[in-house]
């Protein structure tokens, strides 16, 4: 058990290296620094001197290694578009994209589940149909054009929903803001999540009812059968069970996606979260916030996977190997 | 004690009859779905491709443009010269089929281009760490793990950043298309390594390849002629669903403003357009690309699923 | 020794299955008939594809869709159980009739104890404690021959080896106390000098409680060794039953000579292994009257037209063969 996370923890820390050295060629190669400093009038000295002064004439592996310490203590450099520290930038708009992604992400499951087992259950019905042919649709739609088309069934055409922005938050702490105490930020989560969470939702319900159908056709749910145990035993108690183990892993992977997803929902709905951040960062080209961002999400993910391994670890007992060395 | 007839002489069908009563072209024949989507794919493909033939108009001829005829809702005659557009038309006069029919060709151009791209770049990363095996595999397939893990719209948006980084300021627009389809490409070729090295490797090990090795034929000629074609069945059903995901990936690029430039919208493009103008009532500039794009991306998913039920030996 | 008639425990009477495909209906059961009597051991043989699992299947209900039987009669202890209601039928399920499957590594569900499974089905169908239960289980696991019972029921299946595995099966197929046990090939998956044992475990425990069992094999070794009567399929129709010794020794169908004289023996002088030319037929080309027709080197006119139904041939023998009454083939051709 202990080799198995000090492994997972290596890898971990190796993906995030070679991140690092992604961010970090970034920096290096894309872009001018010293010109989005200084106005066109510097003198090519100035513009030297300023290099100097900012460590940008040392060997390679010095800046890389200035890079990765410079990380570990949060420090990202300055955005070249709004002129302030990365970290702040990314810091202030983080509460939003969190409370979406975790609204979204249980919307997502919750009903994805419920759903899946439905359309596993009950294959021939009618509902089950439809059902599914909705799936298909929901995977055929651009995240953005349901952002869109909920916006104008909702917001223009209904008026019942806003379309823009978080609503009025409250200031939670010294760092965090929610949309969760008052009602118009209530109301301002709920088209985003959904816009968000639809994806996600069909993805699961998909992945729930094809695991379902796999595992009900086993030979250990035929044995169930045979041995004449109620149907909501062998559905849910047997078959369920066996389903959640593969579908949790992958759900919980999507919590990272979800992040990334926001880029696009935030920028539909003008959500003020590190998406928006991040598509901005990539139209202007402003290195260190794209960089920075490319570390976060890295970051999240590895820390997703680790947890979702230690999971399945728990989960499933053949993973156990200790025991199994007493079998007859 | 039952008397039973002779069964009838059985005479040898020939080979279109063989292809036509074959597993897969009767399950097409007897499913509606997969009839009627690939009639919708096909209708698309050929307005897209001929539509500087059969458009009405060309939406980016500025001298074909009459700034009058702006805003006209669908079926209804303008108030000023009273022509009529059958989708209605936008802002500056255009009229809506014939920027849909040009999109639609953005669209699918790159999104086909896209897949194209993934494809090959896939078979051959596939072919190539399933045949050498070792330590070349393991790397190369750790490399395709790590990028799963991540969304392939965010890998598409930092190949598009550093792209964009890279080329001067001036060539930034005329490569868009291109690096658009190297991005979303390049998000999207590791199923497709995965499913061949898979076969690769199974193949590899079996008598006959390891016969023509001994006679000494190429290794690129066992790789073609003996293992892709066992495994083009996936291949298929992978492809067709990489090509609605990339026309929605493209789709939503562009209408993040990160996609194809704007002198060649494409239909995300023309969403976005569409959007700005609900507040003020012109629905139809939205809701027609809106459609088109649903209606294709929906389609070629069907065509998809319907394929993969179809050549999964395990549903019947 | 009482001489009155026993009256048969699972009785099926001109059993058809069908499997409705795109060729057409297709008939995996063909009016099979055949009689289990209480406490008896039946070996059910034939090549694969023949039918005996789907015939196991049939009686115990779980034909997987759209195979459906398409008609005839299954009657345990004389009462009908082939058209009863999904419940009702799910009760007869482990408690009447219990279910042994081919492989073991696949029969057990991985993410619960044998402890779990074994009580949950013991509780389902009888009304006791999770304790008395859980005693009732370590005695079977204990019965079933896994040493340490007490403390191995909290293992998990992938604790034990495949011979285990399938004496844990058995245990979970017996703990409600079935009348009858179908054993569907389940000694095919296990390594050779593991299958006698899990056989004769089988056949104790199963002789110890009353309980019949219908074993499903292709291997005819395992049929001398242990079953009472043997009953051979071909191609979805019975070619033969009897008494195990006795079709052994004297097959009556030329089908059941030629499988008997297929099988290597220590005992017996033989040159060369009696072959049946050619090859059991597809479902979907069965040839008309007899099955085996075109295989048979005993085949005259009546065979190629008209297909033999069981006939009765004293001694508890049934034979479906003109051979045996070439007299009344004669009068059905000329009618």
């Amino acid at each position: 058990m202990i080799a198995f996370i000090i492994r997972r923890l290596l890898q971990s820390i190796i993906v995030m290296i070679a991140v690092a050295a992604v961010s970090f060629a970034l920096f290096c190669f894309v872009g001018d620094p010293i010109s989005s400093m200084v106005g066109q009038e510097a003198s090519i000295a100035d513009r030297q001197a300023l290099r100097d002064s900012l460590g940008l004439n040392d060997p390679i592996p010095v800046q890389f290694g200035r890079f990765i310490g410079n990380a570990l203590q949060g420090e990202f450099g300055i955005s070249y578009r709004l002129q302030m520290p990365v970290t702040e930038l990314i810091l202030q708009r983080l509460p939003a994209t969190l409370e979406l992604a975790l609204v979204s992400g249980t919307l997502a499951f919750i009903s994805g589940l419920g759903l899946g087992v439905y359309t596993a259950l009950r294959r021939r019905g009618v509902l089950s149909n439809i059902i599914m042919t909705g799936s298909l649709i929901g995977v055929s739609l651009p995240t953005f054009l349901i952002g869109v088309l909920l916006i104008w069934v909702f917001a223009v055409e209904l008026r019942w929903l806003p379309s823009n922005g978080r609503g009025q938050v409250v200031a939670l702490g010294n760092w965090w803001t929610t949309g969760f105490l008052t009602p118009s930020g209530r109301l301002a989560l709920i088209l985003p999540a959904i816009t968000l969470g639809l994806y996600q939702m069909t993805l699961i319900m998909r992945l729930v009812r094809a695991e379902l159908l796999e595992v009900l056709r086993s030979d250990y749910i035929k044995f169930a059968r045979a041995r004449g145990l109620p149907a909501r035993a062998v559905n849910f108690g047997h078959a369920l069970k066996n389903t959640l183990v593969p579908v949790i892993t992958i759900t919980g992977l999507q919590l990272g996606s979800i992040i990334a997803f926001a880029i696009i929902t935030e920028t539909v709905f003008n959500w003020p979260g590190v998406g928006a951040l991040f598509i901005s960062s990539v139209r202007f080209v402003d290195v260190p916030v794209m960089s920075a961002y490319l570390m976060m999400i890295a970051l999240i993910f590895v820390v997703i996977n680790l947890i979702v391994d230690l999971l399945y670890y728990a989960v499933d007992p053949r993973l156990r190997i200790d025991r199994a060395a007493q079998s007859h | 004690m039952t008397p039973d007839s002779q069964p009838p002489a059985a005479k040898a069908p020939g080979r279109l009859y063989r292809a036509w009563d074959s597993d897969l072209a009767y399950k097409f024949r007897t499913s509606p779905v997969a009839i009627v989507a690939t009639i919708v794919v096909l209708v698309v493909v050929v307005c897209a491709v001929f539509a500087p033939l059969i458009a009405p108009m060309n939406p980016y001829n500025p001298a074909a443009l009459n700034l009058m005829n702006g805003f006209t809702p669908p079926m209804e005659p303008n108030a000023f010269t009273g022509e009529v557009f059958l989708l209605g038309t936008d802002g500056q006069g255009r009229d809506m089929l014939s920027t849909i029919m040009y999109g639609t060709r953005t669209s699918l151009f790159v999104g086909a281009m896209a897949v194209l791209f993934a494809m090959v770049l896939g078979i051959s990363i596939g072919l190539f760490a399933g045949w050498q095996g070792g330590w070349v595999d393991s790397a190369l397939m750790r490399v395709a793990d790590v990028q799963l893990a991540f969304p392939a719209i965010l890998i598409a948006l930092l190949v598009f950043g550093i792209a964009r980084g890279f080329l001067p300021d001036n060539l930034r627009d005329q490569l868009a298309i291109w690096v658009l389809i190297v991005a979303i490409g390049l998000s999207d070729w590791v199923q497709f390594a995965r499913v061949v090295r898979g076969a690769s490797m199974v193949e590899k090990n079996k008598e006959y390849v390891q016969a023509a090795r001994v006679i000494g034929a190429h290794p690129l000629k066992i790789m073609f002629r003996h293992i892709l074609p066992n495994v083009m069945g996936p291949v298929l059903v992978i492809a067709t669903i990489s090509l609605a995901l990339a026309i929605i990936a493209e789709a939503t690029l562009s209408f993040l403003g990160v996609g194809v430039p704007p002198t060649q919208p494409s239909l995300g493009t023309l969403i976005r357009v569409g959007q700005g103008f609900l507040i003020s009532g012109e629905w139809w500039i939205l809701l027609f690309p809106a459609v088109t794009l649903l209606a294709l991306a929906l389609s070629v998913n069907l065509l998809g699923d319907w394929l993969r039920d179809a050549l999964n030996p395990r549903l019947r | 020794m009482t001489d009155a008639v026993t009256e048969p425990l699972l009785s099926v009477r001109d059993l058809v299955v069908e499997f409705p495909t795109r060729r057409g209906v297709l008939r995996a059961l063909d009016r099979v008939s055949f009689d289990i009597m209480p406490g008896e051991v039946l070996g059910m043989v034939g090549e694969s594809g023949a039918g005996k699992s789907i015939t196991g299947a049939s009686i115990i209900g779980l034909i997987e869709p759209p195979g459906r039987i398409a008609g005839g009669e299954i009657r345990l202890k004389g009462e009908r159980i082939d058209n009863l209601r999904p419940e009702a039928m799910r009760r007869v399920r482990g408690r009447r009739i219990g279910m042994v499957f081919q492989d073991p590594l696949t029969s057990l569900n991985p993410l619960y104890t044998v402890a779990q499974q074994l009580i949950e089905t013991i509780r389902t169908h009888m009304d006791v404690s999770e304790a008395e239960a859980r005693k009732r289980a370590v005695a079977l696991l204990d019965r079933v021959g896994i040493p340490a019972a007490a403390r191995r029921i909290d293992d998990y299946p992938h604790h034990f080896s495949g011979g285990m595995r399938q004496r844990v099966v058995i245990a979970l197929a017996l703990c409600a106390e079935p009348e009858l046990v179908i054993a569907d090939e389940p000694t095919t998956a296990l390594d050779v000098s593991v299958q006698a044992q899990i056989i004769e475990v089988l056949k104790d425990i199963c002789a110890e409680r009353g309980a019949a069992v219908m074993l499903i094999t292709h291997d005819m070794g395992v049929i001398a060794e242990t079953a009472d009567r043997v009953a051979v399929l071909y191609a979805g129709r019975m070619a033969e039953t009897g008494p195990v010794r006795e079709v052994i020794t004297e097959a009556l169908h030329p089908y059941t000579a030629g499988l008997m004289g297929s099988i290597p023996t220590l005992t017996q002088e033989t040159d060369r292994l009696v072959q049946i030319p050619g090859s059991m037929p597809r479902l979907d080309a069965i040839p008309p009257g007899c099955a085996f027709n075109p295989r048979c080197e005993h085949a005259f006119a009546p065979c190629r037209e008209i297909r033999p139904d069981l006939m009765p041939q004293g001694g508890g023998r049934e034979v479906a063969c003109w051979l045996y009454d070439p007299a009344k083939a004669g009068e059905l051709r000329d009618a």
